[in-house]
């Protein structure tokens, strides 16, 4: 009797902790059927079937002279590029901490240990005011350039390093002749390659998903990440009810490829490396 | 790193590499100096700077920066609408610090629970809203509240009224991390040994006196961790309130303190003050790493006791 019942207590939590989670995502996917009247006439849960789905990507995408198609691109221009390149560079310096030892190394990586800990968020005006100073906001690399090192991808990069490429393969392939660049480039890196999916990732939804720094670097909306349009765009619509579904199709679209890429890269990507590497 | 053995193994091997290492951290060293401690040290300048209006005729001439002491740090502190801003980012923190600790422990817990069903349907589920940005979930969660749109009974609760407003803005985070801290303390439940399970389930134990009993004292250390974020991201409180603005009127431009510092630097031109706040709030940051941290190790000893 009692194992009986035990079994759907917990199915019972997950399934209320999983409503809970998924039902705003999916009255969004329900509501972009809608059209604007439609929006505020129809059962809420029902979704429409009289082409307002169609017609409102449609107003999306040629709103302004379809400068969401741009936001879209925008998003992935910051997201691929400053991702990869800051994975590289994460990746790099973590092998080089991890399985090295040169002068200052331990007291970079403490560096990097306290930079965890200061919140990037406060950073960025004293980023704006600096690159200011130098002329360069109100461009990409002002969005991409202090996004490109996370001292937290370092560390996990770090951790992983030593404890998965062994010392004794390093030293193989040195006694075989090869150089400490081949060794990284042949040995190093392919064995990092589940921690560098992973950082990749993390940087991608974390660049994907910045609010703050684009919004305070940038202010021509042609370079305007998807983030920041959809907030602009509601901030011009937030008065008039008529133009919700444009929003609300906008969101639509800001989430799928991030689902997308959740759900296809599920099984590359190690987040328990995340809760293996942080300790108290 | 531990052993002495491992140690003159370590440095016998990593000495080794030349240039290479040196090279490898250059390109991070380079842009951690550039883009985060260059960006620090010039913000505790300005915090200790100000304008000073010129003395021309009707207070015109040319505005030049001074030193300021500590007066914008102590005018931030007597400003009773910054403790404002704090108390209600703190009462935003009591809703949503131990609601995502609570939640996402107890979803972990199910998650391992022997016979629960649908696991893999729930964990990727409850997973997905960390896929989603920030200010979407908010825009997102901004049509659940409108009374117009609310599918959750918008024209009966007030979401955005003066008290409403907390549990909404609270709501918006916990949604977005709630999956990304159930996997962390999945994991962290996974990684422990089934035999201490199995000898529990020999003497008799229940599944829920496991998950309580053994599992829960066990990840206590990851709890602590998970807590110890859940903290510094209500510090950090800024995206959801933003976003949300547009649609409730209960929000200020100075709702939470990074909503004035935002205010301060770039709509009132007052980036000194901007700045003093910015290190009142990285205190404060740091006082509570260092509380929860050693909360965390007290507990995470008495557990292993």
């Amino acid at each position: 009797m009692i194992r009986q019942r035990t079994r759907w207590i917990p199915t019972l939590i997950l399934l209320i902790g999983a409503l809970y989670c998924v039902l705003p995502v999916l009255w969004i996917v329900i509501a972009s059927t809608k059209t604007n009247d439609e929006l505020f006439s129809t059962a809420p849960f029902l979704p429409a079937f009289n082409g307002g789905f169609w017609s409102n990507l449609d107003a999306l995408f040629s709103y302004n002279h379809g400068i969401f198609g741009r936001w879209v691109l925008n998003s992935v221009i910051y997201a691929i590029g400053g991702g990869l390149l800051s994975t590289a560079i994460a990746g790099a310096a973590g092998y080089a901490l991890g399985k090295y030892r040169f002068a200052g190394s331990t007291m970079l990586f403490r560096a990097i240990v306290a930079a965890v800990l200061l919140p990037q968020i406060l950073l960025a005006v004293p980023q704006f005011l600096l690159l200011a100073k130098v002329g360069m906001t109100n461009n990409y690399a002002s969005v991409l350039l202090p996004q490109l090192v996370s001292p937290f991808a370092i560390y996990l990069c770090k951790i992983y390093s030593e404890a998965s490429v062994p010392d004794e393969i390093m030293e193989a392939a040195r006694i075989d002749g090869g150089s400490e660049w081949r060794i990284f480039r042949s040995v190093g890196a392919p064995l990092m390659m589940p921690a560098l999916v992973t950082v990749f990732l993390l940087q991608f939804i974390g660049i994907w998903n910045n609010f703050l720094l684009p919004f305070v670097m940038i202010n021509n909306d042609h370079l305007y990440p998807l983030t920041l349009g959809l907030y602009g765009l509601m901030i011009i619509t937030g008065g008039q009810a008529a133009q919700y579904s444009i929003v609300i199709a906008g969101v639509l679209v800001s989430i799928i490829p991030l689902g997308v890429l959740f759900l296809s890269l599920q099984r590359y990507w190690k987040i328990d490396l995340i809760s293996g590497g942080v300790k108290l | 790193m531990s052993g002495p053995r491992t140690a003159t193994a370590a440095s016998k091997s990593r000495s080794r590499g030349g240039l290479l290492p040196v090279a490898l951290v250059t390109p991070a060293v380079v842009l951690l100096l550039l883009f985060t401690i260059a960006p620090a040290i010039y913000a505790i300048f300005l915090s200790f700077r100000r304008m000073k209006v010129g003395k021309g005729l009707l207070g015109g001439g040319k505005p030049t920066e001074v030193w300021a002491g500590i007066s914008n740090y102590t005018s931030t502190l007597s400003d009773s609408e910054f403790w404002a801003s704090l108390g209600r980012m703190l009462l935003i923190a009591a809703f949503g610090v131990p609601l995502t600790v609570i939640l996402s422990t107890l979803f972990a817990l199910c998650l391992d629970a022997k016979r629960a069903r649908l696991v893999g349907f729930a964990r990727l589920a409850i997973f997905l809203p960390y896929a989603v940005p920030g200010v979407v979930a908010s825009l997102l969660w901004g049509f659940m509240y409108l009374p117009a749109t609310s599918p959750i009974g918008g024209d009966v609760v007030n979401y955005f009224g003066t008290k409403g407003i907390f549990f909404s803005v609270a709501n918006v985070a916990v949604w977005g991390v709630v999956g990304f801290n159930m996997v962390i303390l999945y994991t962290a439940v996974r990684s422990l040994p089934k035999e201490l399970f199995e000898a529990a389930e020999l003497d008799g134990a229940t599944e829920f006196q496991i998950a309580v009993r053994v599992k829960l004292p066990m990840i206590a250390p990851a709890v602590a961790m998970v807590a110890l974020f859940s903290v510094i991201g209500s510090l950090q409180l800024f995206n959801e309130p933003t976003t949300l603005k547009p649609l409730a009127n209960a929000i200020s431009s100075t709702w939470v303190p990074l909503m004035r510092v935002y205010t301060d630097a770039f709509v009132n031109n007052s980036i000194y003050e901007g700045a003093a706040t910015s290190f009142v709030l990285i205190a404060m940051t740091v006082a509570a790493t260092v509380l929860v941290s050693a909360v965390g190790r007290r507990i995470a000893r008495r557990s292993t006791r």
